[in-house]
């Protein structure tokens, strides 16, 4: 019991929160853009182990795990654009094409991946920031991970900020609240939807590239492992808001680190009741929102799901 | 003009594929089928690309042998998966995993003439054996060595699920530790999950922080072996020899090598010798053995660890002498030296 009474195992807890968050936090914010801007995006899970694949394809094979970033971005951005073709342009279902989603990018990644696995590569090593590295408890906790893990803070930052501060943030918004009230003050419905989708499908491949190249540094087939489907819950734990889906991703992160290390310091709680955690704040949130009034004010936009044509009533 | 030649192509190549469809038949015919159906990603470099291994293997050595394989096999498609390989006319069919048991026994009574094989289980049938290899043996050899080089007299165990195949290879390991180093213990933790890598990656992260300088596992992926070389601690992997995740504290690792097996059993189908059995063999039969040591291993471990293997494989040497094969099956509690629980 004294075991876990420690600084050492709270900082070596959160620094895991942090870690394992990291990846759940990158998902889940570009599912809030896409959200946000009224297109529900399932296909996760898809978008993030096709971006864990050509991540490491191209980062183990120039070396620089940057250029391996980007080309995640683009595989998972263009997947994502095939998404928005069928649910924006040909107004398809939104659910059917995201679990489409799922599968292509799962069997995708396994196909072009097969001769990849078992490789390992460099990838991001931890970089400790001067000063604030040192500092207690914070330093360790925040401030000695690898580079993608400070991007995913300052992501949460500047999207609140641009959600809820500039002209372009508030559109997106009114597109996913009412498209026929945005459409007629002219604001471009389809192309700001195309946009979002996009921009959070890349999101979305910075999370899947966390996993091969800063997190595991191998890969091997379907190493998301469902993370994609948390981050889909974490969007409505997190009730649409940035900021709140970086504190919910850390705390989802937070319980499989914990949960780890309380059995390594000899704990007696059952794992599968801490495993459920993350599950149950879910379904209490989503009871919460379940009312109509709640629902509003928590954030679901009005028009999720709902494809927008000029001139038609929904 | 363009119109014309797309035609054309279009005939072209519905020509093709009626004529090919017509040579694959033929060809298939001569051919003896078997099918794998693997729980995992065989890309998963552990349990299912272990089994694919064997299967690629079997291709090889028998030329009279074409197999196919489907992989990531959710148990509620198992059975549909199943009985589409026996109407398609495959004549063996191996399934992999614990859950396919009974889907397997139930699909085997519509084909009396399809022999199957499962993997790990405890069911046979008229036509269906059951298979599984002594892997705690070289999980106890394993123990040995890492036993022997431990400096802290703390290893780590990251675990999948608290089913007797894993605590019976925990067990095995922590009876090899203690033997060689009577003062060292094994930290159990738990992922439930076989397969979760960037989790066993953080499992492993947890036991090194609670002061293990030897990590072992009972996992699929490697994942673990990634945190030991973070932390410069030692490893031992699982399935298949995992010596480039760690290429500096690689120690050993419990290997599978099901291939002779997977010979052995379509031959006698082709032979018509085969017979259901329950098969449960170890290094004599070859399909165990300890990955080839690690850099790190010196001399006298190396020799130390041959010798029992020799040992073990020529019947002088038990690893559980006072237990018997049914015991071993059902083992369900931890030995002393291990710290952990097992879940109710």
């Amino acid at each position: 019991m004294s075991d876990i009474l420690t600084t050492t195992f709270l900082i070596s807890v959160l620094a895991a929160a942090v870690r394992a968050g990291t990846p759940l936090f990158f998902a889940a914010l570009g599912e809030i853009l896409a959200e946000r801007s009224g297109v529900l995006n399932l296909g996760l899970e898809g978008l993030m182990i096709l971006g864990a694949l050509s991540g490491f394809m191209v980062g183990s094979a120039t070396g620089s795990p940057w250029l391996g970033l980007l080309a995640a971005m683009i595989s998972a951005g263009l997947l994502s654009l095939l998404h928005a073709f069928l649910c924006i342009h040909l107004r398809g279902n939104q659910v059917v094409s995201g679990i489409m989603l799922v599968l292509l990018g799962m069997g995708l990644s396994s196909f072009v991946g097969e001769n990849l696995v078992g490789k390992t590569t460099q990838g991001f090593q931890p970089l400790p920031i001067p000063i604030l590295s040192q500092l207690p408890i914070l330093g360790p906790v925040l401030f000695q991970h690898s580079a993608l893990v400070y991007l995913a803070i300052l992501l949460a930052f500047l999207s609140w900020l641009f959600l809820f501060k500039t002209r372009w943030g508030l559109e997106v918004i009114a597109v996913g609240e009412s498209p026929e009230a945005a459409d007629t003050v002219g604001v471009p419905v389809q192309a700001i939807r195309y946009a979002c989708v996009l921009i959070g499908g890349m999101l979305a491949g910075i999370g899947g590239a966390f996993l091969s190249l800063a997190y595991t540094r191998m890969w091997v087939d379907q190493m998301t492992a469902g993370r994609g489907w948390i981050a889909v819950a974490l969007v409505i734990f997190s009730a649409w808001l940035p900021q709140r889906a970086l504190l919910g991703a850390y705390f989802f992160g937070g319980i499989e680190g914990l949960q780890l290390r309380l059995q390594a310091a000899g704990i007696g709680i059952s794992y599968h009741i801490l495993q459920m955690m993350p599950y149950l704040a879910t379904i209490f949130v989503l009871i919460f929102s379940a009312r109509r009034e709640f629902r509003q004010k928590i954030g679901a936009p009005a028009a999720l799901m709902k494809p927008y044509v000029r001139g038609e009533r929904a | 003009m363009k119109k014309k030649s797309w035609l054309t192509g279009i005939v072209i190549v519905l020509l093709f594929s009626v004529l090919s469809t017509f040579v694959l038949t033929v060809q298939a015919q001569d051919k003896l089928k078997v099918a794998f159906i693997y729980v995992s990603p065989v890309g998963d470099f552990g349990w299912s690309y272990a089994h694919d291994q064997g299967r690629k293997y079997l291709e090889k050595t028998l030329n009279y042998v074409e197999t196919a394989y489907t992989e990531s096999v959710a148990p509620p498609d198992v059975e549909r998966v199943i009985r589409d390989y026996a109407q398609k006319g495959y004549k063996v069919i191996f399934t992999t995993s614990f859950e396919f048991m009974d889907p397997t026994l139930e699909v085997a009574k519509d084909f009396p003439d399809t022999i199957f094989e499962h993997c790990s289980g405890y069911k046979t049938a008229k036509n269906v054996g059951t298979y599984f290899g002594r892997i705690h043996e070289a999980a106890y050899l394993s123990g040995l060595v890492a036993g022997k080089m431990t400096r802290k007299n703390r290893l780590g165990f990251v675990a999948a699920h608290p089913i007797p195949e894993v605590i019976r290879n925990i067990n095995s390991f922590t009876k090899g530790v203690r033997e060689v180093n009577p003062q060292a213990t094994v930290k159990v933790v738990w992922t439930g999950s076989w397969y979760d890598p960037p989790k066993e990656k953080e499992a492993a992260l947890s036991l090194i922080e609670a002061g293990a300088d030897v990590i072992a596992q009972h996992q699929d992926s490697p994942a673990a072996l990634e945190a030991a070389k973070e932390k410069q601690v030692y490893s031992v992997g699982y399935n298949n020899d995992m010596s480039q995740f760690n290429p500096e504290g690689f120690l050993t690792a419990p290997v599978w090598n099901w291939g002779p097996f997977y010979v052995e059993v379509v031959k006698s189908v082709k032979e018509g010798t085969w017979k259901s059995e329950a098969y449960w063999k170890g290094f004599e039969a070859g399909i165990i053995d300890i990955a080839p040591y690690g850099k790190v291993v010196p001399q006298e471990v190396r020799d130390f660890v041959d010798k029992r293997k020799q040992e073990i494989k020529e019947g002088k040497f038990k690893v559980w002498p006072d237990k018997s094969d049914e015991e071993l099956l059902k083992m369900n509690y931890f030995i002393e030296g291990v710290e952990g629980q097992i879940p109710k």
